[in-house]
């Protein structure tokens, strides 16, 4: 191995980096917050992705139809709740946010012909579509069990990611797809050659994560969310609902990970089931920020990806066996620092 | 504001025939107590009597097995916490639940969670309120509530509730574990808060410094309201006087 290609796969493990911390940071937040290991983390970036190669394509992405299936079912289940608990004033919210705004969704898909739009449109109409999923997800699947214990809640996940894997098949089939790039240029840099594609990665990344550090600790929302993590009863107390929390974590967690499957989509080919071992690695990251540490995770993230672009080279035909093995020195490493506090007040 | 046959029109709060269970376990029986405007109501009685149960009960944190309670004049019929504290009923727990690593600035700030939710924007002007009543929390501002002793943890705690500008504030043992000095000093600063127009239902074990600052007072025994009558009344008890006050009661 020279220079150069130490470069490049430096280059490559940094771009893949980025978005396994990206989504490392999605699944610590989501933990935090509601104690869910969020395993399907990774669908949201296949379906950010196909659904944006679906309206290049000029087709009608099925994520549309989830979108529309998804809202009727939360529509359904809180207008019953509402009218069984004689609090009629949330209905016309829930029939706004779970019907109406599919709807409209679906009237822009449609109609408009997103075939003929330019790409950040294209982007903003994808993540219009599925980002709306993680609140609805939440609604369905964790919601109803979200006093339950870390294990079945992992349980509840398992299944989410499995049903979501087999509507992706389903929606876009078994075929990859891939995106058209955000912009042709690339640079020279020394004697590495850098795209625009990696410049856009790298960017938006850091964009989103100042934008996180922002929003948690500028906000009131953010904040909130920062409070239920901490201590679940003491936001109770203050009107934070424990639903509100959980909704919102995973709004942000769809928008990462949809975001990040339209990022990586021009270099990757995605298959409906890509987004798991990407969500995976993130995973990893996570592990090694103990779930709980945001910095930690996105360094670890990083780790992965540069783990993975060198041992591709080396030992390409374990580069997966290489980057999970890392969870196990990582968690023996931890087990043996880490002391459990109590934190009773 | 609606009333209800046979309640007083201008109540805060009235809890009637009021039960809970844990599991099969019945922790309170029949509980009725009233909290009128501008009242403070202290409930006192031994450990595991049943006061933090009965708070909880009243906020929505523990279910009612059976029994009534009305808010503002209205029965609330599903008593939920977040619905609870939206309508202005705030409690301050018996382990305080501070946001550890979040400085005091923030735990303020997310007292007032709800109010700037339903879209008041006076969080800054509350703040600085609180900050009067409370100088040594705007000392301690930018550190993190984790770091704060004892009794500054319970202002925090109060400060924080008051926050949320509540009609009836609740205060679960906010004497539990502070030094003597500390505890007359909450104790000055709830019998103050009493001219802010807020109404306050305390429950305590230190029953003497309850009752001094009290308009009212219920006694809990094993799940049941064993005596009730106005705090002057009560402190000349003779039964008060013997299970509560001890000797001390003759000073």
């Amino acid at each position: 191995m020279d220079l150069q290609i130490a470069l490049l796969l430096g280059q490559d493990g940094i771009t893949n980096g980025a978005i396994y911390a990206l989504l490392s940071l999605a699944l610590v937040l989501v933990f935090a917050v509601t104690r869910v290991i969020f395993i399907p983390q990774g669908e949201y970036v296949a379906l950010g992705a196909l659904t944006l190669a679906s309206f290049q394509a000029g087709k009608t992405p099925g994520t549309l139809w989830l979108l529309l299936g998804a809202g009727l079912a939360v529509a359904l289940i809180d207008v019953a709740g509402s009218l069984r608990s004689g609090s009629r004033r949330r209905i016309p919210g829930v029939m706004l946010w779970n019907l109406g705004y599919p709807a409209a969704a679906a009237v822009v898909v449609l109609l408009a012909r997103p075939v003929e739009w330019l790409l950040p449109a294209q982007v903003l109409l994808s993540l219009a579509l599925v980002v709306p999923l993680g609140p609805m997800v939440y609604r369905l699947a964790f919601q109803p069990v979200a006093e339950a214990s870390v294990l079945v809640l992992l349980i509840v996940a398992v299944a989410v990611h499995l049903a979501l894997v087999g509507l992706g098949l389903l929606f876009f089939g078994a075929e990859g797809s891939r995106t058209t790039a955000f912009g042709d240029a690339s640079f020279q840099l020394g004697s590495i050659t850098v795209t625009s594609q990696t410049l856009w990665v790298l960017g938006s990344s850091l964009f989103l994560i100042v934008a996180l550090y922002l929003f948690f600790g500028r906000t009131i929302y953010g904040k909130a969310l920062r409070a239920t993590a901490i201590n679940r009863t003491g936001a109770r107390l203050m009107g934070i609902s424990t639903v509100l929390a959980g909704k919102l974590s995973f709004l942000l967690a769809a928008l990462i990970g949809a975001f990040s499957g339209i990022l990586i989509a021009p270099i990757t080919t995605i298959y409906y089931d890509t987004g798991f071992l990407i969500g995976l690695k993130g995973f990893v990251g996570a592990i090694v920020g103990g779930l709980v540490s945001y910095p930690i995770a996105a360094a670890g993230a990083l780790m992965v990806g540069l783990l993975e672009a060198y041992s591709s080279f080396w030992a390409s035909a374990f580069k997966e066996v290489i980057v999970f093995t890392l969870i196990i020195p990582v968690l023996v490493w931890r087990s043996l620092t880490t002391h459990h506090v109590e934190e009773d007040e | 504001m609606k009333t209800v046959s046979g309640l007083a029109a201008e109540s805060i709060l009235d809890v009637l025939d009021l039960s809970v269970a844990y599991g099969k376990v019945e922790a309170l029986h029949h509980i009725n107590l009233r909290v009128a405007p501008g009242q403070i109501v202290t409930v006192i009685g031994p450990n595991g009597a049943g006061k933090t149960t009965l708070l909880s009960a009243i906020m929505g944190l523990l279910r009612k097995t059976r029994g009534e309670i009305h808010f503002l004049g209205d029965r609330q019929r599903d008593v939920e916490v977040e619905r609870m504290v939206a309508l202005g009923m705030n409690l301050v727990p018996e382990k305080r639940e501070l946001f550890a690593e979040m400085s005091v600035e923030d735990n303020l700030l997310l007292g007032a969670f709800m109010r700037h939710r339903i879209g008041f924007r006076d969080q800054r002007e509350t703040m600085q309120d609180v900050f009067g009543i409370f100088p040594r929390l705007k000392e301690r501002r930018t550190q993190h509530a984790g770091t704060l002793s004892g009794g500054e943890r319970q202002m925090l705690a109060v400060g924080r509730a008051l926050m949320a500008k509540p009609k009836l504030l609740m205060l679960d043992e906010p004497s539990l574990g502070l030094a003597p000095l500390v505890v007359r000093e909450i104790f000055r600063v709830i019998a103050k808060l009493r001219q802010t127009g807020v109404s306050i239902l305390l429950v305590e074990q230190n029953a003497r410094a309850a009752l001094q600052i009290a308009d009212y007072a219920y006694v809990l025994e094993t799940g049941e309201i064993a005596l009730e009558g106005p705090s002057q009344q009560l402190i000349g008890d003779p039964k008060v006087v013997q299970s509560y006050l001890g000797l001390g009661g003759k000073h």
